[in-house]
């Protein structure tokens, strides 16, 4: 196949824009609906060619423990946003009511849950890390975190290891 | 919108080099695009590049990473090889359809 290109074509800045950047998120939360802007984040700055370090410290330790990533919940109590009488989020049931309902709404414009998000996350070459105090706090070890975790490292490695990025806490 | 003439034909792109109109694409303007991204298609990578042109004629919007990986079989990480650093965007300049709009 031959062609000549006769007039100036526009060529996207592919390799110019984003390349060298760096991120760090740091995932605090526990809760369904707070572990999915740095999940989001994280996909949208691979795919963008950003390095990105995901840090998940007190509850977001929940998103990489092997026995709870896959059921995080969402609850309507203390979440404003909802619109719903607060006494209703208090019912027996309610709340995971509404995290079925998040659930699958998520499922229907394509994001996935949490476990598989982390793989799709990995597989872009995102890092994940575990919080050694929290690992502390909570008794846990890396037999009980998500194989994808490159290391249980403390606050201040974390901060060295991510020199220059920009830092987003969740 | 600029127009730009690659061989015989003109075609019309965005400010940033992404064809506007899909009746314009062509596989052999494919690899054109591909080679102006530094890009050498393989067999691999058309396997990518058929299911966003066909997934678009259906959908109307071109397809996330995710959705090309789920779909078309391929994974992630293949896609971050064959299309290093920005693998979304690049698919959908060589493909010639717009960028994926979708967050995931």
């Amino acid at each position: 196949m031959t062609m000549t290109i006769t007039e100036p074509m526009p060529v996207p800045a592919f390799d110019g824009i984003g390349l060298g950047r760096k991120l760090a998120i740091i995932c605090s939360k526990g809760n369904l609906d707070m572990a999915y802007p740095g999940l989001v984040l994280a996909n949208a700055a691979l795919g963008e060619g950003v390095e990105t370090h995901l840090f998940f410290t007190f509850w977001g330790f929940d998103m990489i423990t092997k026995s709870r990533m896959g059921n995080l919940k969402f609850t309507m109590l203390g979440n404003t946003a909802t619109h719903m009488p607060q006494g209703l989020g208090g019912l027996p049931g309610m709340t995971a009511m509404a995290t079925h309902n998040m659930k699958k709404r998520m499922n229907e414009i394509g994001v996935p849950e949490v476990p598989d998000f982390l793989a799709q996350i990995v597989a872009s070459g995102g890092h994940l890390w575990a919080c050694r105090m929290s690992a502390e706090m909570m008794r846990l070890d890396e037999s009980d975190l998500y194989e994808e975790v490159e290391g249980i490292i403390s606050a201040t490695d974390f901060i060295e290891k991510t020199e220059g990025a920009q830092l987003l806490f969740i | 919108m600029p127009i730009t003439t690659i061989g015989s034909s003109q075609i019309h792109v965005d400010s940033e080099g992404f064809l506007t109109e899909y009746g314009e694409w062509t596989e052999s303007l494919g690899e054109t695009l591909a080679a102006a991204i530094g890009i050498e298609l393989t067999e691999a990578h058309w396997k990518a590049i058929r299911f966003l042109r066909g997934d678009f004629a259906v959908q109307g919007e071109t397809a996330t990473l995710r959705r090309v990986s789920t779909l078309a079989n391929i994974p992630i990480k293949e896609l971050f090889t064959l299309f290093p650093g920005k693998p979304a965007k690049k698919m959908a300049y060589i493909a010639g359809l717009p960028k994926p709009r979708g967050c995931v």
